[in-house]
């Protein structure tokens, strides 16, 4: 059961034939070969694929490729010149918020949002916000530091 | 982890997507936000020959205000409450009740009329929508009706839309600004589904007050005794007292230890309203 999309992955159109079926995460991965987009529950709680879909975070692995017609998709590699997520992703390194980093692009697209609605955390806020993306190594008092760096340094940006 | 194939339909609008559902042949769902069904077609718990995709319909997505009520297309999502771009009756109820459901990736897809369509009895949206007295709006190939959500509600993941029917929108009154409102989850982590939920309406100039307990295993429950007894202004532990003696009454079922849960909580919001 194939059908035709068009949508728009970190600005460049892409046009294809997709089953109904396939997520947008395995869309991402397999046939784009876009890997930063993590699959970790494939049911929506982990947090490990979250992307932007217009501008918003959502959670890839139950977004349907096929239902996302006229869409504008961002993965963390659309990310990569954005000047708040490169501060972002120094904190994460200065703070120790990875260690095996299947999490992290998540985590990173996450606290990108986070920080645009809400400048300036507290670490309780930021331990709210990133709820919804789970880390099993790290630990989040490393998370929490880096995002709470990463407030700091975008204000003085 | 990949759902079983299933057809995927785009309907342009409500009139389509009923058409759609009325020729489907199998079983045949609509989607919404998508925050619950499609991860239950990804667990293959949810059997779909046919997705008829909603979202692509302006009508649905709309906001009405007349000066009594607000009436939210279904597809009226979390995120959009959470951030106040939708106009409010409810003295800040809907747009607290919004920040707490889930998580924000959720939040930004997921949908008012998709909650309540579910009916998860664990979920945000149904416990207030008893709360709020909220009523559904449903259109199907006979033309549209309402009903009060405590007719279109009958239990757990159980509700009256009837099979080629679709949720159009919901309408809430508004409230007297007079009103205060508590609201009390228990969720073991943040953005949880709730193990309890409970809450409280009063206004004093209006002499009204409710109580309604949710995330137990039926309908939203309305708390009529102990609301009264809240509008009087029974103190803390005499209102443990009456609630709990109204749970005994109401949901004889529970455990000594969820009956103690639901009354804390009830007696929780129902504090936070009198604060």
């Amino acid at each position: 059961m194939k059908q035709s999309v068009s949508l728009t992955v970190n600005g460049r159109p892409v046009e294809t034939t997709v089953e109904s079926r396939l997520s947008l995460a395995d869309f991402l991965r397999l046939e784009l070969r876009l890997t930063a987009t993590h699959l970790g529950c494939e049911h929506g709680v982990c947090g490990a694929c979250t992307v932007l879909i217009d501008g918003e975070p959502a959670r890839s692995c139950i977004a349907l490729t096929v239902s996302l017609g006229g869409a504008q998709i961002t993965t963390l590699e659309g990310l990569a010149d954005d000047p708040a997520m490169q501060i972002i992703k120094q904190a994460f390194h200065d703070k120790h918020g990875l260690q095996c980093g299947f999490c992290t692009p998540g985590m990173l697209i996450s606290t990108r949002d986070l920080l645009k609605r809400t400048p300036k955390p507290s670490a309780d806020a930021v331990r709210e916000g990133l709820s919804g993306n789970l880390c099993r190594c790290t630990g989040y008092q490393g998370i929490v530091r880096a995002v709470l760096k990463a407030a700091e340094d975008l204000a003085a940006a | 982890m990949k759902p079983a194939p299933f057809s995927y339909y785009r309907a342009t609008s409500v009139e389509d997507a009923i058409t759609a559902l009325s020729g489907a042949d199998g079983m045949a769902a609509v989607l919404a936000g998508g925050q619950s069904l499609v991860p239950m077609l990804n667990l293959r718990l949810s059997p779909v020959d046919h997705l008829i995709d909603l979202r692509a319909i302006a009508a649905l997505s709309r906001q009405e205000e007349t000066p009594e009520a607000i009436c939210y297309g279904a597809l009226t999502t979390h995120a959009a409450f959470e951030d106040g771009v939708v106009p409010d009756g409810t003295n800040g109820l809907m747009r607290y009740v919004a920040s707490r459901i889930a998580y924000r990736a959720v939040r930004n897809r997921g949908t008012l009329g998709g909650a309540l369509a579910l009916a998860d009895p664990a979920a945000d949206w149904l416990t207030t929508a008893v709360a709020l007295d909220a009523s559904v709006t449903l259109t199907g190939p006979d033309g549209q009706r309402c009903l009060a959500i405590t007719d279109f509600v009958v239990g757990p993941y159980y509700t009256q839309i009837a099979e080629h029917e679709i949720i159009d929108s919901i309408v809430v009154p508004r409230r007297s600004a007079a009103e205060r409102w508590g609201y009390y989850k228990v969720a073991p982590k943040v953005g949880e589904y709730a193990k309890s939920l409970a809450i409280a309406l009063i206004d004093h100039e209006k002499e009204s007050a409710r109580l309604v307990i949710g995330a137990w295993s039926d309908a939203p429950l309305v708390l009529e005794a102990s609301a009264s007894a809240f509008l009087e202004g029974a103190k803390k532990n005499d209102l443990a007292v009456i609630v709990q003696n109204e749970l005994d009454l109401k949901m004889p079922s529970l455990s000594p230890a969820e009956r103690r849960l639901h009354t804390s909580s009830a007696v929780r919001a129902a504090e936070q309203a009198r604060s």
